[in-house]
């Protein structure tokens, strides 16, 4: 008697691979949003991803659309060669904060600098995942590390950095937002990110680039629950949540501000 | 028409007088290359800065990266998407490119790098040095891999195995070194350049370009499991022995009858042939062997001299004997081997060499 | 009679038992199952889809994509 349509499940630019992160990781709510996005973009035909060093190195084995992989935050040197062989590809990195804040904050300033067509998913979970949680760039001010057990001490090792903020004053063609994933709301808003994020190399305005403030169970030595509350608590008190930059011209319905109006038409959302 | 034909075959044969460097640059283009992405150093800048004003007129891309890291990553990226692609350097920033070399081998990513030797070590100085070639010849980066390395000698040279380069980068799908030195790169010399074919733009079916209606494609840098990189590497092995076997090049002289042969590469070759051709007219039996390709190391060809009956090998190389290592491989025993050379900057004079040859042919 | 909305299905295979999608579900109707599979996972499984709304909280928040969400058709739909 009963029918029932289809109205939310995995997007078609993932692979069946299932994630390699450990439970409650936001890696793979952010690809699930990265992959949404390439198909309402219907982008997966002409889209290369470049993978980092990390957790998501392998995430080639993700996204079901050609796939490069870069060494430690080498990705948007590699992004910007790929970008002048193959102008019509849609070239996005996924970096982390060790990959993007640390070893490769020379390769993303001037990709930024030079306005780069090209998108970066950057993934700020404030630490080092793969190798163990160390401290990060982006560790918050008293946060315990494997490095730094006894907290992150900025008479040591310096402040958290704000990379979506700092890009932003570098580079004027740009749309640089910073959303987060701690809960279903900021999670459309991190999707409208990171669409923009695209829109903006499609449309040939500039650089894009959504940070993305997420969690990590294992190295925050919390459940995936409570991960989420510190996020909402900690991290965007120091790391706030908005547009940096937006030069590019778009529609207002595309505002990261409206989002929550605009999914209502869609059936059991918001 | 005939008139056109005619004025054609001058043009084959028609010199330009081309600073090493800029004939590197040359070379590189009547080769395809597309996408070059450089740091400025010193003693590469004439390349650096050929290739940022004729690769465009080419219709290629030349970007000025932040560092010898970004650009070497910038051609993995380039190379990925099917282009033909060069960056250059020296010493210091080529050290900083082992990164991205161990990179392309691994990933089976064609590339051409240019490495213009400088006196080290550490910044050392501008002058010109051959003390990269361990460097080079050893890979450059970390793990079990080869990069060929080409040693060109003069101009020509310079333009003839760089534009040899891109093809053997292809062949393989692997970086290829060309290492010269800043004594090459600053001399200027008479080149010709149309004898060899204009590449345009090559089909690549491996390279990344969205995968359209294809299945998709993956440019790996790391395997996915152990077996996969055991595999991986007993893949690679395959590569280097055949490039080994197949892609040794040298130059010999006088070698028949020499009882002394003198081995040197490069620029120094070039000052050791004058000394070698002064002994000879004062009759001493003396030969030259230039190795051209400096990985693989000719080590058939030099085995075979030395097996014929030569006693003795001069090894005379602009720094403290990295190349007696391979020279040493190669002769097995066979040969008694002396080295004469220096780092730091030191240029020989043809008289000094001779000077050697004389007392070492009397030992 | 079955008056549901909505139901969801989960990937046995996919989900990781992190209870994201616990916390998130506004029905409060996910559970785990007592016994743990063979990777010592207690996935999570939606018991009483009498109450399921289809608003989609739980495939949002899941970071397995392991979920996905059925909604029942309008009665328009059904005349037509």
């Amino acid at each position: 008697m009963q029918r029932m349509k289809r109205v939310y499940a995995k997007p078609k630019a993932m692979t069946e691979v299932p994630f390699p992160y450990c439970p409650g990781c936001s890696h793979g709510t952010i690809h699930r949003l990265v992959a949404e996005v390439i198909d309402e973009l219907e982008i997966a035909d002409r889209a290369i991803g470049i993978t980092s060093a990390g957790c998501s190195v392998r995430n080639w084995r993700q996204f079901d659309c050609d796939m490069v992989m870069a060494l430690h935050g080498r990705g948007p040197a590699v992004a910007t060669g790929l970008k002048r062989a193959q102008p019509d590809a849609v070239i996005f990195t996924y970096q982390g904060d060790g990959d993007m804040a640390a070893i490769g904050t020379a390769e993303i300033v001037h990709a930024a600098s030079r306005c780069e067509r090209i998108t970066v998913i950057y993934v700020n979970n404030g630490v080092f995942g793969a190798t163990g949680g160390q401290q990060a760039p982006t560790t918050l001010i008293g946060q315990p590390t494997t490095s730094y057990p006894a907290g992150r001490d900025p008479r040591t090792s310096g402040y958290p950095l704000k990379m979506a903020e700092m890009l932003s004053t570098v580079s004027p063609e740009s749309y640089i937002a910073r959303a987060s994933v701690h809960n279903v709301k900021n999670i459309i808003k991190a999707k409208k990110a990171i669409r923009k994020a695209f829109l903006v190399q499609i449309k040939d305005s500039g650089f894009g680039l959504a940070e993305i403030l997420a969690a990590c169970p294992t190295n925050w030595r919390m459940d995936p629950v409570g991960c989420m509350d510190k996020i909402k608590s900690d991290v965007i008190a120091y790391y706030p949540l908005g547009e940096f930059s937006s030069q590019m011209k778009l529609n207002p319905e595309e505002s990261l501000e409206q989002s929550e109006g605009e999914n209502r038409d869609r059936p059991g959302t918001l | 028409m005939k008139v056109a034909r005619q004025k054609k075959d001058r043009v084959i044969f028609e010199k330009k007088l081309m600073r090493g460097n800029e004939a590197i640059g040359a070379g590189a283009i009547r080769a395809g290359c597309r996408f070059f992405f450089g740091y400025p150093i010193t003693p590469q800048n004439e390349l650096f800065e050929y290739m940022a004003q004729m690769l465009p007129q080419a219709g290629g891309t030349f970007l000025q990266s932040e560092s010898e890291l970004s650009g070497i990553n910038m051609i993995y990226g380039a190379s990925a998407g099917g282009g033909r692609c060069m960056t250059s350097s020296s010493g210091p920033g080529f050290t900083l490119m082992g990164e991205g070399l161990t990179a392309l081998a691994t990933a089976q990513l064609p590339a051409v790098v240019v490495c213009v030797t400088r006196a080290g070590p550490g910044l050392g100085r501008i002058a010109s040095a051959q003390s990269d070639y361990r460097l080079a010849t050893r890979g450059g980066g970390h793990g079990d891999y080869q990069c060929l390395v080409l040693g060109p000698a003069s101009s020509q040279e310079l333009y003839d195995l760089t534009y040899k380069a891109f093809d053997l980068a292809d062949q393989y799908r692997n970086p290829v070194i060309v290492l010269s030195d800043a004594l090459l790169g600053q001399m200027m010399e008479p080149v010709a350049t149309g004898h060899l074919p204009r590449i345009k733009a090559l089909q690549k079916e491996w390279a990344v370009r969205g995968k359209g209606t294809n299945p998709r494609k993956v440019i790996k840098v790391a395997p996915h499991t152990d077996e996969e990189l055991i595999d991986w590497n007993r893949q690679l092995k395959k590569k280097y022995q055949m490039m080994k076997e197949n892609e040794q090049r040298h130059e010999a002289l006088l070698t028949k009858d020499a009882e002394l042969i003198v081995v040197a590469f490069g620029s120094t070759a070039r000052i050791a042939l004058d000394a070698v051709l002064h002994a000879r007219e004062e009759g001493i039996a003396v030969g030259m062997f230039r190795p051209i390709s400096l990985y693989p190391y000719p080590d058939k060809a030099l085995n075979k001299i030395t097996r014929q009956g030569t006693r003795k090998l001069l090894v005379v190389e602009a720094n403290n004997g990295q190349m007696v290592e391979d020279v040493r491989l190669a002769v097995d025993g066979s040969a008694e081997i002396a080295h004469y050379g220096f780092g730091g900057g030191y240029i020989f004079s043809p008289d000094e060499i001779y000077r050697e040859i004389v007392g070492y042919s009397k030992k | 009679m079955n008056k549901a909305k909505g139901k969801i299905e989960i990937d046995p295979a996919r989900c990781k038992g992190c209870r994201l999608c616990i916390w998130a579900c506004p029905q409060q109707i996910i559970k785990t199952v007592d016994e743990a599979d063979r990777r010592g996972i207690q996935i999570a499984y939606c018991p009483e889809d009498a109450l399921c709304t289809a608003c989609g909280f739980c495939y949002m928040i899941c970071p397995d994509a392991a979920i996905a969400v059925y909604k029942k058709e309008t009665a328009k739909d059904f005349s037509e």
